[in-house]
């Protein structure tokens, strides 16, 4: 009796579709099972109460007024950028160049405001920076588009090359614009005469958020009741079927990554001229690259990314909270965030596969009752209601043939 | 995902007033919050956390130091979180910081800021923003004279000739902070080794354990027989204990990590300023709007000479150490350098920060160089090239 297991330990199976209400229960366990990992690893390696921990991550997002606006206006701009990305995703054109198109964005509203800034009245150079500030992220997004649409080039390094050229163009120009000589920074731009600082709604902070759920908004209808949107999906799906249609792919594509670029120069001009009213290497913080963690986690639906972005600050705000009030390192803060992220973006897995176990097997069995399988001369019988599976004798072989 | 945030927003807010019950048992003691450009693992903002901790368990006072605060607006909303947390002076380290210190103070007019190594306290005009530094030119030029000694040793001892006696030095940025660092240091070589030159390079930041390391390989190779260095990883010590040369460091001693090539560090000790700001603060006097903390003050300090230090330096430093804080050494004596072939007889330096980095202020004062000199400012501005140093690139 030779014994058979050469089926694997279990499949992946794709799930046909899971009601939202299973969704929600594998999420909300996937960040109960994170609060434990949490607490077990803040226990073994600070000893500390893992209850403080948790405390002070909220304490980071919403310990002040001031700390909540914060925590907003940061949401507000990786949701833009997010936002600027999905578009060319939608059109599975991958563009991880959000960051240089951020820069360069940024760049064009800070050389307005250095070069013309006591020269032009206000309202017009303001008007100046938001031109040089989304063209010039337009253009960053539009030249790997145009590659991949003449020469079908890989955007994928075309867009990540081009985050590397706008980082050294930007640190060139905090040499050329550097305040003192030799210091190797720019410092606020027209601190006292506050020209080229864009206006504030309300509060300083709310002016970015306003701005956040307009493209949000608009980012939405564009994508699902525009003639442009459904091109977008079609060259997504096929290059071929879009030729067919009569859509041009290649104008598409152009096209959908100057959007793409331009939203991207405005969270530049939101940057510059709105919160930091500097510029460095360093002013869009990576956040070009944590946007496409945000947007794929979304599943690439605008209203979902706000949620998205807003968890990934709620976070970061909370990591760097624990450094301070817990006096721990800021790299314990940034493990307490991959442990979370890891559950978070684990349990999308499980949402949309599902584990089928070989005992597994045995479980849609017992509706079918009984069920046989041939192989090789050799029948097994699986046993249901033990789950093990066991070779049958040559007299009840032939019984089950003959029940057959 | 709508229904998940909801329900995260409510557990949010759950803890939020479970925070908030848990908070409410605030001490009525002061309150004193810093911010750090990175955290302990930078040479410099550990020196400037110790000093912290030190002022304020010093004065019993509560201390919130938040690290890793970028030179942006997150000083600004780290400074304007400090004062909301009942913070009653806030420090923070870091050049860049300035504006946004200087944007913070202006907003809350009740609370004490101060800047360490800023520029324009003195031409703001804000009674509750202060700039703070120390006369560290000193503690190089004390550093560089056990360099000097080294040099002579092993001249003496027959490893090198006097001709080769060539220094190398990595610096951050190329302004006066770091040009006044090396020069003092320089100066203080070369007044126990006459024949000493010295190579310098720029690595373009603060904090870059790879470029600092490989200019310090890069000086060597360039025939550098002792390196020094104005920047704030190890990547200069350990590439000098790779490569068994001696080293002087700064911000702290580095003997555990190179126990043959240390020879001393110069560090300034932050914690006179803090102690002086921290209770100045407490008793509703004022803070001085430019403080220069000196070696006599105890703001100046070297660290325990290494093993790889030539015999009877310690002995040597004392005494020049005794020296400057008489006022019969000056550092920045004219006599002692040239400027192109030159004695530099008077000197307008870039005081008033301006665009134009014009000089407006005579610095030249009873024959030598007034670095951080009373009137003028606390942070260096001493940005001449002398001669029989050698800049091998000024990118930065």
């Amino acid at each position: 009796m030779k014994s058979k297991n050469s089926e694997p330990l279990f499949h992946i199976v794709k799930r046909k579709s899971m009601p939202m209400k299973n969704q929600m229960l594998v999420r909300l366990l996937a960040i109960a099972a994170a609060v434990i990992v949490c607490a077990i690893v803040t226990v073994i390696t600070t000893g500390m109460n893992p209850l403080s921990v948790f405390v002070a991550v909220f304490e980071g997002a919403f310990g002040s007024a001031r700390k909540i606006w914060i925590t907003l206006q940061d949401t507000a701009i990786l949701l833009i950028i997010a936002l600027a990305l999905t578009p060319a995703f939608n059109m599975k054109f991958w563009n991880i160049g959000g960051e240089g198109q951020v820069l360069i964005g940024g760049l064009g509203a800070a050389a307005c405001m250095i070069e013309l800034g006591d020269k032009i009245p206000d309202p017009l150079l303001v008007l100046l920076m938001f031109i040089s500030s989304v063209g010039l992220g337009a253009l960053w997004g539009a030249i790997p588009a145009l590659f991949k649409a003449k020469w079908n080039t890989n955007e994928t390094l075309a867009t990540l090359m081009m985050n590397y050229i706008a980082i050294q163009i930007v640190a060139f120009f905090t040499i050329y614009w550097e305040v003192p000589k030799g210091s190797g920074k720019i410092g606020i731009i027209n601190q006292t005469t506050n020209a080229g600082w864009l206006m504030q709604v309300g509060n300083k902070y709310m002016l970015t958020i306003i701005i956040s759920v307009l493209v949000m908004v608009g980012t939405y209808i564009y994508l699902k009741y525009t003639k442009h949107g459904y091109e977008v999906s079609v060259v997504g799906e096929s290059e071929m079927t879009a030729r067919y249609a009569g859509i041009r792919s290649g104008v598409v594509i152009v096209r959908t990554m100057i959007i793409s670029g331009a939203l991207c120069g405005l969270v530049g001009l939101l940057l510059v001229g709105g919160i930091h009213h500097t510029i460095t290497t360093t002013i869009a913080g990576g956040q070009g690259f944590t946007a496409v963690m945000v947007s794929w986690l979304a599943q690439f639906q605008p209203f979902a990314m706000a949620g998205a972005a807003f968890l990934i600050i709620f976070l970061s705000h909370g990591a760097a909270e624990i450094s301070t009030s817990c006096g721990l390192n800021q790299s314990f803060g940034d493990i307490i965030t991959g442990i979370i992220l890891f559950f978070i973006i684990g349990c999308e897995f499980f949402i949309r596969y599902q584990l089928v176990f070989r005992s597994g097997a045995h479980v849609q069995m017992e509706i079918t009752n009984v069920q046989t399988e041939v192989s090789d001369e050799q029948t097994e019988v699986t046993d249901t209601k033990l789950g093990v599976t066991t070779a049958q004798t040559e007299d009840s072989n032939g019984k089950e043939e003959a029940n057959q | 995902m709508k229904k998940f945030l909801s329900v995260l927003l409510i557990c949010t807010m759950l803890v939020g007033l479970v925070g908030c019950t848990g908070g409410a048992k605030k001490s009525d003691s002061f309150k004193v919050g810093f911010i750090f450009l990175h955290d302990e693992n930078s040479t410099y903002d550990l020196n400037f956390i110790n000093a912290a901790k030190e002022a304020c368990d010093l004065l019993g006072v509560e201390y919130i130091l938040k690290t890793n605060i970028p030179e942006g607006q997150e000083c600004y909303d780290a400074a304007c979180e400090l004062a909301d947390a009942g913070c009653g002076v806030v420090f923070a380290d870091s050049f860049g910081h300035e504006d946004y210190m200087i944007e913070a103070a202006k907003e809350n007019p009740d609370v004490q800021f101060c800047h360490s190594t800023g520029t324009k306290a003195h031409t703001e005009g804000l009674s509750n923003y202060h700039n703070a530094f120390a006369s560290i030119y000193e503690g190089r030029y004390l550093a560089g004279v056990a360099a000097g000694m080294k040099l002579n040793e092993m001249i003496a001892n027959g490893e090198i000739t006097e001709d080769q006696a060539k220094i190398g030095y990595i610096g951050a940025y190329t302004y006066a902070e770091v040009i006044s660092g090396y020069s003092s240091f320089f100066l203080g070589a070369r007044s126990e080794c006459p024949s000493v030159t010295m190579d310098v390079t720029f690595t373009g930041s603060w904090y870059d354990e790879t470029a600092e390391k490989e200019a310090a390989t890069k000086l060597i190779d360039g025939g550098c027989v002792l390196i020094s260095q104005h920047a704030d990883s190890m990547g200069a010590p350990t590439a000098c204990e790779n490569a068994g040369v001696p080293d002087v460091s700064y911000n702290g001693s580095t003997v555990d990590a190179c126990p043959n090539t240390f020879i001393v560090s110069s560090k300034i000790n932050w914690t006179p300023y803090f102690t002086m700001a921290i209770k100045n603060t407490m008793e509703g006097k004022e803070i001085p709007t430019d403080y220069v903390g000196t070696i006599g003050t105890g703001s100046v300090e070297l660290t325990d000479f290494g093993p790889a230090a030539a015999p009877g330096t310690a002995e040597r430093v004392e005494e020049v150490k005794n020296n400057l804080i008489a006022g019969t050494t000056k550092v920045f004596d004219v006599a002692t350098f040239t400027v192109d072939g030159a004695p530099l007889d008077s000197y307008m330096a870039d005081v008033d920060t301006d665009p134009e980095y014009q000089g407006d202020h005579e610095v030249i004062v009873d024959g030598y160089f007034s670095e951080s000199g009373a009137g003028f400012r606390s942070a260096p501005y001493f940005d001449v090239n002398i001669d029989g140093i050698n800049l091998l690139d000024t990118a930065f």
